[in-house]
């Protein structure tokens, strides 16, 4: 069996070559604005922006203007594309990119630059189409916020084919510093078993610092996880071992991703295969995770996870 | 099955990381796409079956669709387990006149809603039957699919001697599908083994690549019986079998307490029922769809249908077995690793595209199509033929 560790120089690597390929990919074509340059909109926008130019409003003056008629703000570039309340974002060559850096830790996100171009004034009637091409890729890099890419991207918008706005956009996407756990205040441990009256009989063994196995008092029979009956005899009739508490792992996990709850990661889960001919799900701790395999020696430690749980979990055994 | 029943009508929404609408939106858009595909009008549809975990009610989708009364709905357990089961019940419903035109859905916003890949700690929580069983894995962090597969997954490595590569080649295998299919989302995307190799892990042994994507969209499929199918659109895709099943000591994802936790029992009862009402045999088979959630469970699923003997999946995919031009292509489309997740449903859609000879990834003279559903899971399956 071989495995590979992800590595930072695997991530870097692996990161680079997307962004690689996500350039080389070109320009890609969004969905053309739904509706095309026009007064009203104009009108709400300098009205929220407080820009009382009238050559944007005001017909009459507009075609005084060296323009000769209305023109957009050259500002309003982006708006005409945006894809509104709810709406979807076309797909672009940066979204892989992005994507792939939030996979790897870099969840942070900050924009640095964005500087527009304008070839021409917009107006009412122009229907845009933007394009989009990734443009930039450097990193990992230090700064005040944490280690990061940045990614850089621009954006051509057309109209009729002729290219009248460009964007050049740029942002910083950074793994956010980990905040450190405030001491002293001990949480409810979120993972609870849910207990009923055929299961009780484990949980409180593992208060007293046993591991009860199910046994059928009519047959024999151990079973774990237990139940009410015993598939083999119909009895409902059933007692409990203490098990001798040693056992080996028959497979394992390490868990990495997503977070979960209550645990810090990575973190090993294992099925362990008990002497006594049942097997159980527990975690192995006090050993890194790189040594945990399977056949390995474990003997059952209790831990406490709260005021209230105790976990039975395994730990490494001289064979 | 005294009144033969066959797939008439298949349709889906786009497939994305957010479909920027609601789920009971993307049923009823899909539910239209499948009865326009057919040529039926809503009114003829009186039977409607989804599975657990879909949030539209079955009346809700019939409200939006304008389908009117229902004779027969249904909703079958157990998660992506029941993608087939959904055809099994409605090819039942028109065997038994409960109903005479079904549609069966899948609709979500996986990505952009809630999240299956992601921890919930609530799901230990409840003394229910499931919430007990969880209660022996969940309070260990031992709560997510990618998890309960992988453990799976470790002992088969160990068992057969198979490596992280063999699981990757299943996934360079769908994406190299994907690629050259418009519909997927990894469409013109594919991933080298190295890239697989590379990719960080989620839960060892697998890796990010070795994990389905979490997709938004929606699936519906048209059933009728085949006389009816014949006089319609396309040419039916006959339902030559269809079945569900569950393995002896049958858990949620977490049946590590039986004697072997390499296989699948659970596939191999779907298997057999599947031979035993088809007439059919594994040669028989052109193309199989096989629920590839997470790559692991592929090789298993070869094994408990015979398509190749214990153990030797791994040298049957590293051979081509699975691709375009082997001897048992899976997944022409792109699979769930690389078209999208819609729970096995797009699966059974494109079952249908191959059986019609119209898929993107067409398989030449594609008569017989296999296709399994969630693994892990009490799961179901199906044959479809042309007529
Ligand atoms: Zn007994």
């Amino acid at each position: 069996m071989t495995t590979v560790l992800t590595t930072p120089e695997s991530v870097r690597e692996l990161l680079a070559a997307l962004a690689e390929r996500q350039m080389a990919a070109g320009e890609t074509p969004g969905a053309p604005a739904p509706d095309p340059v026009n007064l009203p909109m104009i009108r709400h926008w300098t009205a929220a922006m407080g820009d009382r130019n009238p050559v944007y409003t005001d017909e009459e003056f507009a075609a005084r203007s060296v323009h000769g008629g209305i023109v957009a703000p050259p500002a309003m570039a982006q708006v005409w594309t945006m894809p509104g309340l709810g709406g979807e974002r076309s797909p672009t060559p940066v979204d892989d990119v992005l994507a792939a850096l939030d996979e790897h830790g870099f969840t942070g996100v900050v924009a640095t630059n964005c500087e527009q171009t304008y070839h021409r004034y917009l107006r009412p009637g122009d229907r845009l189409v933007p394009a989009t091409r990734m443009t930039g890729f450097a990193g990992p890099k230090r700064t005040a916020l944490g280690e990061g890419y940045f990614v850089t991207w621009e954006v051509t918008w057309y109209a009729s084919g002729e290219a009248v706005n460009s964007m050049v956009f740029r942002v910083l996407k950074f793994r956010p510093r980990e905040r450190k756990s405030q001491p002293g205040i001990r949480k409810s441990y979120p993972l609870r078993p849910a207990v009923n009256r055929d299961t009780e009989f484990f949980w409180e063994g593992v208060r007293k610092g046993e591991l009860r196995i199910q046994r059928c008092a009519r047959c024999g029979e151990l079973r774990h996880p237990p139940g009410p009956m015993c598939p083999r005899c119909r009895s409902a009739d059933r007692t409990h071992v203490t098990a001798s508490g040693v056992g080996t792992v028959y497979s394992y996990v390490v868990h990495h991703h997503p977070p979960v709850p209550g645990r810090e990661t990575p973190f090993v889960v294992a099925v362990v295969e008990l002497p006594e001919g049942v097997r159980i799900v527990g975690n192995v701790v006090d050993c890194r995770y790189e040594e945990v395999g399977i056949g390995m020696p474990v003997r059952v430690a209790y831990r406490r996870m709260d005021e209230d749980l105790i976990l039975p979990m395994w730990v490494p055994r001289e064979s | 099955m005294t009144i033969a029943s066959a797939i008439a009508g298949i349709g889906a929404t786009e497939f994305s990381k957010r479909s920027g609408r609601s789920e009971l939106q993307l049923a009823a858009e899909a539910v239209f796409r499948a009865l326009d595909d057919a040529g039926l009008p809503p009114s003829e549809v009186d039977g409607l079956v989804t599975y657990s975990q879909d949030a539209n009610q079955e009346i809700a989708v019939a409200r939006e669709t304008g389908i009117g009364e229902l004779s027969f709905f249904s909703r079958i357990p157990y998660g992506g387990g029941a993608a087939c089961a959904t055809v099994q019940q409605a090819a039942m419903a028109i065997a038994t006149r409960q109903a005479s035109t079904v549609v069966c859905y899948r609709a979500f916003n996986e990505r952009s809603g809630r999240r299956f890949g992601q921890p919930d700690a609530t799901i230990g929580g409840e003394p229910s039957s499931q919430g007990l069983e969880m209660s022996w894995h969940v309070p260990y962090g031992l709560m997510t699919p990618a998890a309960w597969v992988a453990m799976f997954a470790r002992r088969y490595m160990h068992t057969y001697g198979a490596g992280s590569e063999d699981f990757g080649r299943v996934a360079v295998a769908m994406r190299k599908h994907a690629a050259t299919n418009p519909a997927a989302w990894f469409y013109k995307r594919p991933i080298t083994l190295e890239e697989h190799q590379a990719s960080r892990w989620i839960v060892e042994p697998l890796h990010l690549l070795d994990c389905c994507q979490e997709s938004d969209g929606a699936v519906a499929l048209v059933i009728t019986s085949l006389d009816r199918a014949r006089d319609l659109r396309h040419s039916p895709a006959l339902i030559a079998a269809a079945t569900q099943g569950a393995g002896a000591g049958q858990m949620m994802m977490t049946s590590y307490y039986r004697d072997d936790m390499t296989g699948l029992p659970e596939m191999s009862v779907v298997g057999r029922k599947l031979w035993e009402m088809s007439g059919m045999s594994p040669s028989d088979i052109q193309t199989a769809i096989l629920y590839d959630h997470f790559t692991p469970f592929v090789l298993p699923q070869l094994e408990e249908l015979g398509f190749c003997p214990r153990g030797e999946a791994k040298d049957f995919i590293a051979d081509g077995g699975i691709e375009l031009d082997g001897p048992l292509p899976v997944n022409p489309h792109g699979g769930q690793l690389g078209e999208a997740y819609i729970h096995g449903m797009n699966g059974i859609a494109e079952a249908v595209r191959q059986i019609r000879g119209t898929a993107v990834n067409q398989i030449k003279n594609a008569r017989n199509v296999l296709v399994t559903a969630g693994t892990g899971v009490p799961t179901s399956a199906l044959i479809l033929t042309t007529p």
